[in-house]
C-alpha cells in the first residue's frame, strides 16, 4: 500500500492551501486555499481508511466535502458582500473586528 | 394555598412588574397604584404566613415545597420558612411597601417612576427569594437576583459620581459570589451531591474531613463578608450608600446586608460548624475591627450619608460578633440585629434622604438648626440616632447588648480569654456610636440655621412621609420593649443550630 | 400596691406620651398632665411605703433561701457582723416583694421583668415622686412661657419613670434601661435650649461622659450574668456574690466594671466633669437631676449590688482602703475644694452635690450602707430645697442670672421665704443639728471609723469643714451686702407659691427627715424599713457616737466660722496675717485661738481657697477636660487618618489598583487584536505547529 505517498500529496497540499490563506490578498483565493487543506485532510482520511480496511475514513471524508461546501456557499457570499460594499475583495483591507 | 403562598410571596412582585411594563408611561399614577397594590398583595401573603405559621415549632421548616427544577444537577426548587427567615422576609415586604410609599412624590432624577418601581418590585423578589430558598443553587439565583436592579438604581439614578460607586458595588458583590458559588459546588461534590441546605446540614461535617471544611467555608466566608459587608471587605458601602438614591440606601442597608449575615446563620454555621469553630476567632477579631473602626470612619465624615454609611459597618460589626460567638444567645442576638438595624438605619437613611432633599445638601458643616425649621423631622432624627447608639427600650439595644453579653461567654472550645477582650472592645465601641451619632445630631438638629438657609422654605413632614415612616417607628419602640416578639420566632431555631455547633465542640 | 408597684413606672411613661402627643392643645401646653401623674404616683408610693412598713416581718424566713446561705457564709468564715446578739433580730426582715413574668426566651433560660419592692426601693420611690412633683409644681412657674414647654414636661415625666423602672426592677438587665433612659433625658433637659452651643456641648458631655461609664455597665452586668449562673435576678446575683461561690478575680473585675459605670453616672473623680457644665439645663432639672434621680442611681447601683461590692472589694474585711472609699474620699476633698471658686451659684451647689455624692459612696465603700442611703434620702430634700431656692433667686431675684458676684447679693430683704430655706437647707447639707444633714452624715463618720476605715472618717470631716465653708460663702454673696448688677436694677421680689410652696415643704423635710434615723434617740426606724436581708446580714451596726457627732459639729462649726469670718466681717486673710505677724512671738503656740485662726483662714480657707482650689480647678479644666477634648481629638485625628490613609489610599487602593491592573492587562493584549484575518490565521498556525511539535517531542 501506498500510504506514503498519499501522506506527501496531502501534505504537499496543505501547505499550499496554508500558504494560500495566509499570503493571499484576495479573499476568493483564501477560500479557495481553505478548499485546498480541506481536500487534504480528505485525502488523508481516505488514505487512511483504505490503509486500516475501514470506511470510517471515507464516511468523514464525505462529511467534510458536505461540510466544506456549505463553507463555501457561506464564504463566497460573505466575499460577495464585501465586494459590493467595498468594490474589493483586498483582505488587508478590511480590520472592522480591530480591538 | 398553604403549599403556594411562598411562591407567591416571591414571584407576585415579578407578575407586578409586568403589569407595571403593559401599563402607559404617561399615567404615573396608575403605575404607582400598582406597584402599591403588588407590594400590598405580597405582604398579604406574608400576613397569611404570619397568621398561619407554627410559633411552637420555629425550628422547623413550615409552608415547605419541594419539587423538581434542573434534575441534572440535582438542583430542586427546594423553598420554606422557618423562625430564622421569617423576620427577615417580613422586614423585606415590609421596608418594599414604605419604599413605594416614601416614592410617591420623591422621585429621584431622571424622572422615570415606571422603571424605578419595577426594580423595587424585582429587588423584591430576589431579598423575599434569598430568605425562603432550601437548595443552594436557589439561593445563589436570587442571591444574584438582587445586583442587577440595585446596579442599575445606584447607576442611573445616584449621584454625581455613581458610575464608579455602582460598578464597585457590582464588582466587589460579584467577586464575593464566585468564591461562594465555588464553594457551593465543592459541597455539592464532596459532600453528596446535593444542593438541599437541610440535607447537607445533616450530611456534610461527616462526609467533609476537616481540611476541606475549612476551605469550603473560607470561600462561603468571602462571598456572605463582602456581603455583611465586614472590615476589610466594606469599601463598596460607603461609596455605593453616598451614590444611591434614598429608597437604594434604605433597601441597601434594610435587607440587602441582611443577604450575608443571613447566609452565614442559614448555611455556612450549620452546615459546617467545625470549620466555623475554626474560623470564630477571625471573624470576631474582624467584627471588632469593624466596631471600631466603622465608628472612627464615622468620625471623619463630612456627608450625611456617608457618615449613616460606616456606623453601618459598625452595626454590623456587633451581628457577627454575635454570629462568632456560636452561641444561641450571640446569634439571637445577631438575628435581631439584624431586624434592628434593618429599620433604624433603614429610618436614618430616610430621614438623611429628606433632608438632602430639602436643602439640596448633605453637607453636615453647612446644615445645622432643623429642628427650629422642620421640628418634627429634626426629632425623628433624634430619635433614630438614639436607636442606632442603642438606647434599650430601642430595638438598636438588642442587637448590641446580647451580643456583648454573649462574647463574655463564647462557645466551647473557643478562646475565652479572646472574646472577653471581644466585649470589652465592642463595648468601647457603643461609646463610640454614642459620640459619632449625638456629634452628629447636634451639627444637624441643633443650633440655629446658617445664614444660606435662615430664609429658606423648608416644609416639615409630608403625607407620604408619615405614612411610610410611623410604622417604622413603632416597630422600633414596639421591639425594644418586647424583644420576645422577635427572640420568640428566632430562639427555637438558633437553639438547633446552637446544638450542631456544641456537638462539634464536644 | 405591693402588688401592683408596676404602677408607678408606668404612670409618668403615659403621662410622657400623653404630653408628648396631646400636650399641645391645652392652654397649659400639657403641664398638668405631668402634675397630676406625679400626684398619683406621689400617692402611690406613700401607700406603697405604708404598706411595706406594715409588712409582717415574718415572711422573710419563709420565704428566701437568701439568710440560710448568708449563715453559711459567714460559717465559712467571711467577717461575720459584730455582735452575735443581733443574730436571731437578722433573720426577720420584711421579704422583698418581688413580681414578674417572662420578658423573652433564649433556649430554656426565661429572662424575666418585674418589680421589686423592698426597703430600698420603698426609700427611693418616696424621694423620687416627692422632689419630682415638687420640681413639676415649680416647673409650671419657672417655665411658666417657655418656648417648649410640651417638651419640658414630657421630657421630665419620663425621667421620673426612668428612675421609677431603675429602682423597681428585679433584675440588672431591667435596671439598664431605666439608667440609660435617664441618660436620654438629662441631655434632653440638659440641652433644653439648644440654640446656643454651650447648652448642646453640655447636653452631650453630660450624655457622653456618663456613657463613657456605662462600658462598666455593660460590662459588668453581662459579667454577672454568665458568674451568677445565667441570672439577670438581683436577688440571686447577691446572695450568689455572698457564697463565695464566685471566682473571686473574676468577682472583683465585675465589681470593677461597675465602679466605673457608678464613676460616670454618680459623677464621681475623675469622671465628674460633665456634672457641672449640666447646669445649662433649666434650673429645675438641676434640681431634679441632682437631687433625686440620675445622679444617685450610681449610689443605687451599688447599693442594690451591694453583696457584688462587699465581696467583689472584701469591703467587710475593714483594711483601712476599698476603692469605692478611695474614689468616694477623693471625690468628696476635689469637689468641695472647688465650690470656693465659682461665681455661678448653681456650680457652687453642683459642686456641692458632687462633693455629697462622694460621701455616699465612700460610706457604701466603708460598708455604712444604712448610713449612705441615709444620706441619700436626706440629701436629697435639702439639696432640691437649695437648687430650687438658687431657681427662685434668679427667676425673681436677679433676672435670669446666676452669676452671685455680679447679679447677686442683698436678696435677703426682698425674698425673705428664699432666703430662710436656701439657709435652712444649708445649714442640712453643712451638717449641724438639728437638720436632717447632720444625722446622715454623722451616720457615715461612724460607719467609717468603727468599721476600720480611720482614713474615711477625716476624709469625712474635712469634707464636712469644707461644706460649712462654701455654703457660708454662698449665702453671704446671694443674700447679704449690697445688691449687684441685676438684683440692684430689675427690682427684685419674691416668687409666687407655685415656687415657695416647695421650697417651704422641703425645708420642713431637709428639718425633719433626719429623725427618721436619731441613734441618739434611740430611733432606728429608717434602718429597719429600708435594710434588705442581703445588707443586713453582713455589715455591722453601731450606736450613737458622741465624741464622733461633737467632731462632725465641730468641723462644719470651723468651717462655718471661718467662711464667715472672711466673708461677714470682712476679715480677708491679708489683714489678718498683718496681726499675726504682729503677735506671732507670744502667741504663736500658747494662743490656740489665734493659732486656729491662722490655721483655718490662712492655712485651711486661705489655701484652699487660693492656690489649691486653683489647682484644682485647673486640672479639672485643663488636664482632665483636657484629656477628655484630646481623646475627642486623637479619635477624630485618628478617624481622619485612617480614613483619609488607610481606607481611601490603602484598603481602596488594593481595590482600585486590582481594577487598574484589569485594566492595563486588557490594553496591552488589545494590540494583538488586529482585526485581519491572515494574522489571526497566522497565530492559529503558528500555535498548532507548537503544539504539534510539543506532542510530538513529549510522546
Amino acid at each position: 500500500m501506498l500510504l506514503n505517498q498519499f501522506l506527501f500529496l496531502a501534505a504537499v497540499l496543505f501547505c499550499t492551501g496554508i500558504y494560500g490563506v495566509l499570503a493571499r490578498k484576495n479573499g476568493v483565493l483564501v477560500l479557495m486555499s481553505v478548499e485546498l487543506i480541506l481536500n487534504a485532510v480528505n485525502l488523508n482520511l481516505v488514505a487512511f481508511g483504505a490503509f486500516n480496511q475501514s470506511v470510517a475514513g471515507q464516511v468523514f471524508a464525505l462529511f467534510v466535502i458536505a461540510i466544506a461546501a456549505a463553507e463555501v456557499g457561506v464564504g463566497l457570499a460573505i466575499v460577495l458582500l464585501i465586494y459590493r460594499n467595498r468594490k474589493s475583495v483586498d483582505l488587508t483591507g478590511i480590520d472592522a473586528l480591530k480591538g | 394555598m398553604h403549599d403556594w403562598v411562598l411562591s407567591l410571596a416571591i414571584f407576585t412582585p415579578l407578575i407586578g412588574v409586568v403589569i407595571i411594563m403593559l401599563t402607559p408611561k404617561e399615567n404615573e399614577t396608575l403605575v404607582k397604584s400598582i406597584a402599591l397594590l403588588t407590594t400590598l398583595v405580597t405582604a398579604g401573603f406574608g400576613g397569611y404566613i404570619l397568621k398561619n405559621f407554627d410559633y411552637d415549632r420555629t425550628k422547623t421548616l413550615q409552608f415547605g415545597v419541594n419539587k423538581q427544577w434542573i434534575e441534572i444537577i440535582g438542583s430542586r426548587y427546594h423553598v420554606g420558612i422557618d423562625g430564622l427567615s421569617l423576620p427577615l422576609l417580613i422586614l423585606s415586604m415590609f421596608i418594599c411597601i414604605l419604599c413605594v410609599i416614601y416614592s410617591w412624590d420623591h422621585f429621584p432624577e431622571p424622572h422615570n417612576p415606571k422603571a424605578f418601581l419595577a426594580l423595587i418590585l424585582i429587588l423584591e423578589t430576589g431579598m423575599n427569594g434569598t430568605f425562603i430558598a432550601e437548595d443552594l443553587i436557589l439561593f445563589f439565583v436570587f442571591f444574584e437576583l438582587v445586583l442587577l436592579p440595585m446596579y442599575f438604581m445606584i447607576g442611573v439614578w445616584g449621584g454625581a459620581n455613581r458610575q464608579y460607586a455602582s460598578i464597585k458595588f457590582f464588582l466587589f458583590t460579584l467577586f464575593g459570589s464566585a468564591l461562594m458559588i465555588l464553594g457551593f459546588l465543592a459541597l455539592y461534590f464532596r459532600a453528596g451531591h446535593t444542593f438541599d441546605i437541610p440535607t447537607l446540614v445533616q450530611n456534610a461535617s461527616t462526609m467533609l474531613p476537616h481540611n476541606s471544611q475549612l476551605w469550603i467555608f473560607g470561600a462561603l466566608f468571602m462571598g456572605f463578608a463582602i456581603k455583611v459587608p465586614m472590615f476589610p471587605f466594606h469599601t463598596w458601602l460607603p461609596d455605593a450608600h453616598t451614590e444611591a438614591p434614598t429608597v437604594g440606601s434604605v433597601i441597601l442597608a434594610a435587607i440587602l446586608l441582611k443577604l450575608g449575615t443571613y447566609g452565614f446563620v442559614r448555611i455556612a454555621l450549620p452546615v459546617l460548624p467545625d470549620a466555623a469553630h475554626s474560623f470564630a476567632w477571625f471573624i470576631g477579631l474582624l467584627a471588632v475591627i469593624g466596631i471600631i473602626y466603622g465608628a472612627l470612619g464615622c468620625l471623619a465624615q463630612k456627608d450625611l450619608k456617608r457618615l449613616i454609611a460606616f456606623s453601618s459597618v459598625a452595626h454590623m460589626g456587633f451581628v457577627m460578633l454575635g454570629i462568632a460567638t456560636l452561641t444561641s444567645f450571640g446569634i439571637n442576638a445577631a438575628m435581631f440585629g439584624m431586624v434592628a438595624h434593618g429599620l433604624i438605619t433603614g429610618m436614618l437613611f430616610f430621614v438623611a434622604g429628606s433632608i438632602g432633599e430639602r436643602y439640596g445638601t448633605r453637607e453636615m458643616s453647612r446644615l445645622g438648626g432643623l429642628l427650629v425649621q422642620a421640628p418634627k423631622l429634626g426629632w425623628i432624627l433624634g430619635f433614630c440616632a438614639m436607636a442606632s447608639l442603642g438606647l434599650p427600650g430601642l430595638a438598636g439595644f438588642w442587637g448590641e447588648f446580647p451580643a456583648i453579653l454573649s462574647a463574655f461567654n463564647p462557645a466551647a472550645g473557643l478562646s475565652v480569654v479572646l472574646f472577653r477582650w471581644y466585649m470589652v472592645i465592642a463595648s468601647i465601641g457603643t461609646v463610640f456610636a454614642a459620640g459619632y451619632l449625638l456629634w452628629m445630631f447636634q451639627r444637624v438638629a441643633f443650633g440655629e440655621p446658617r445664614d444660606e438657609f435662615a430664609h429658606a422654605h423648608i416644609h416639615d413632614l409630608h403625607t407620604p412621609e408619615w405614612i411610610a415612616w410611623t410604622p417604622m417607628l413603632l416597630g422600633i419602640v414596639a421591639l425594644g420593649v418586647f424583644p420576645a416578639l422577635m427572640f420568640k420566632l428566632t430562639d427555637g431555631a438558633v437553639q438547633q443550630i446552637g446544638h450542631s455547633l456544641a456537638m462539634v465542640a464536644r | 400596691m405591693l402588688d401592683h408597684a408596676y404602677l408607678i413606672p408606668l404612670t409618668p411613661v403615659v403621662s410622657f406620651v400623653l404630653i408628648l402627643f396631646f400636650g399641645k392643645r391645652f392652654p397649659s401646653k400639657g403641664s398638668f398632665i405631668g402634675v397630676l401623674a406625679l400626684v398619683a404616683c406621689f400617692v402611690m408610693s406613700l401607700v406603697l411605703a405604708g404598706q411595706w412598713i406594715s409588712r409582717d416581718k415574718t415572711i422573710e424566713t419563709l420565704h428566701h433561701a437568701t439568710p440560710a446561705q448568708l449563715r453559711a457564709v459567714e460559717k465559712t468564715g467571711h467577717e461575720p457582723a459584730s455582735n452575735d446578739a443581733g443574730g436571731e433580730e437578722r433573720e426577720y426582715k420584711r421579704a422583698p416583694v418581688v413580681h414578674e413574668t417572662t420578658w423573652f426566651e433564649n433556649g430554656p433560660l426565661k429572662i424575666k421583668a418585674g418589680t421589686l419592692v423592698d426597703g430600698l426601693s420603698v426609700a427611693l420611690l418616696v424621694v423620687v415622686s416627692t422632689i419630682s412633683l415638687l420640681v413639676h409644681i415649680f416647673s409650671t412657674e419657672y417655665m411658666r412661657d417657655d418656648r417648649r414647654k410640651t417638651h419640658y414636661f414630657a421630657a421630665l415625666s419620663l425621667f421620673t419613670s426612668g428612675m421609677f423602672i431603675l429602682v423597681t426592677s428585679s433584675n440588672t438587665l431591667q435596671m439598664i434601661f431605666g439608667w440609660e433612659m435617664m441618660g436620654l433625658c438629662s441631655f434632653m433637659l440638659i440641652g433644653h435650649w439648644w440654640e446656643s452651643q454651650d447648652n448642646s456641648n453640655a447636653a452631650l458631655k453630660a450624655f457622653f461622659t456618663t456613657r463613657t461609664g456605662d462600658i462598666g455597665l455593660l460590662v459588668g452586668i453581662s459579667m454577672l450574668f454568665w458568674l451568677a449562673g445565667n441570672t439577670f435576678d438581683i436577688g440571686r446575683i447577691n446572695s450568689m456574690a455572698l457564697s463565695g461561690r464566685i471566682d473571686q478575680g473574676l468577682l472583683t473585675a465585675a465589681a470593677c466594671a461597675l465602679l466605673v459605670a457608678v464613676i460616670g453616672k454618680s459623677a464621681q473623680f475623675p469622671l465628674h466633669t460633665w456634672l457641672p457644665d449640666a447646669m445649662a439645663g433649666p434650673t429645675p432639672v438641676s434640681a431634679l437631676i441632682h437631687a433625686a434621680t440620675m445622679v444617685v442611681a450610681g449610689v443605687f447601683l451599688i447599693a442594690r449590688l451591694y453583696g457584688v461590692f462587699w465581696q467583689g472589694f472584701h469591703i467587710g474585711a475593714g483594711d483601712g482602703y476599698t476603692p469605692v472609699a478611695m474614689v468616694g474620699g477623693v471625690t468628696v476633698l476635689i469637689a468641695a475644694a472647688l465650690a470656693f471658686v465659682q461665681t455661678d451659684i448653681k456650680k457652687v451647689l453642683a459642686y456641692s452635690t458632687v462633693s455629697q455624692l462622694g460621701y455616699m459612696v465612700m460610706a457604701l465603700g466603708v460598708g455604712a450602707w444604712t448610713a449612705a442611703i441615709f444620706h441619700l434620702f436626706t440629701h436629697a430634700f435639702f439639696k432640691a430645697c437649695l437648687f430650687l431656692g438658687a431657681g427662685s433667686v434668679s427667676h425673681s431675684g436677679s433676672h435670669h442670672s446666676f452669676d452671685m458676684k455680679k447679679d447677686m447679693g442683698g436678696l435677703k430683704k426682698y425674698m425673705p421665704v428664699t432666703f430662710w430655706t436656701f439657709t435652712i437647707a444649708s445649714a442640712a447639707l453643712a451638717g449641724l443639728p438639728p437638720f436632717a444633714g447632720f444625722f446622715s452624715k454623722d451616720e457615715i463618720l461612724v460607719g467609717a471609723s468603727e468599721n476600720g476605715y480611720k482614713l474615711f472618717l477625716y476624709v469625712g470631716l474635712i469634707g464636712a469643714g469644707m461644706t460649712a465653708a462654701y455654703m457660708t460663702r454662698c449665702i453671704y454673696l446671694t443674700f447679704f451686702g449690697e445688691p449687684r448688677g441685676a438684683a440692684a436694677h430689675h427690682h427684685p421680689h419674691e416668687s409666687p407659691i407655685a415656687i415657695t410652696g416647695p421650697l417651704v415643704f422641703l425645708a420642713i423635710l431637709s428639718v425633719v427627715a433626719g429623725f427618721a434615723q436619731a441613734p441618739i434617740f434611740g430611733i432606728e426606724a429608717f434602718s429597719d424599713i429600708v435594710e434588705p436581708a442581703y445588707v443586713t446580714n453582713v455589715v455591722s451596726h453601731h450606736g450613737f457616737f458622741g465624741i464622733l457627732a461633737g467632731l462632725g459639729i465641730l468641723a462644719a462649726v470651723i468651717g462655718g466660722v471661718s467662711a464667715y469670718t472672711v466673708y461677714f466681717l470682712n476679715r480677708g486673710p491679708r489683714g489678718l496675717l498683718d496681726r499675726n505677724r504682729a503677735a506671732h512671738a507670744g502667741y504663736a503656740f500658747l494662743a490656740n485661738k489665734y493659732y486656729l485662726d491662722d490655721l483655718y483662714t490662712d492655712g485651711v480657707v486661705g489655701s484652699i481657697k487660693g492656690p489649691i482650689a486653683r489647682a484644682a480647678y485647673w486640672f479639672n479644666q485643663n488636664i482632665l477636660d483636657g484629656i477628655v477634648n484630646g481623646a475627642a481629638a486623637i479619635a477624630l485625628a485618628t478617624g481622619r487618618f485612617s480614613y483619609n490613609v488607610i481606607d481611601q489610599k490603602i484598603v481602596d487602593g488594593a481595590v482600585n489598583g486590582l481594577g487598574i491592573s484589569a485594566e492595563a492587562g486588557g490594553g496591552a493584549l488589545r494590540t494583538v487584536q488586529t482585526g485581519k484575518v491572515q494574522q489571526y490565521a497566522a497565530i492559529l498556525f503558528g500555535a498548532l505547529v507548537i503544539f504539534a511539535v510539543a506532542l510530538w517531542r513529549l510522546t
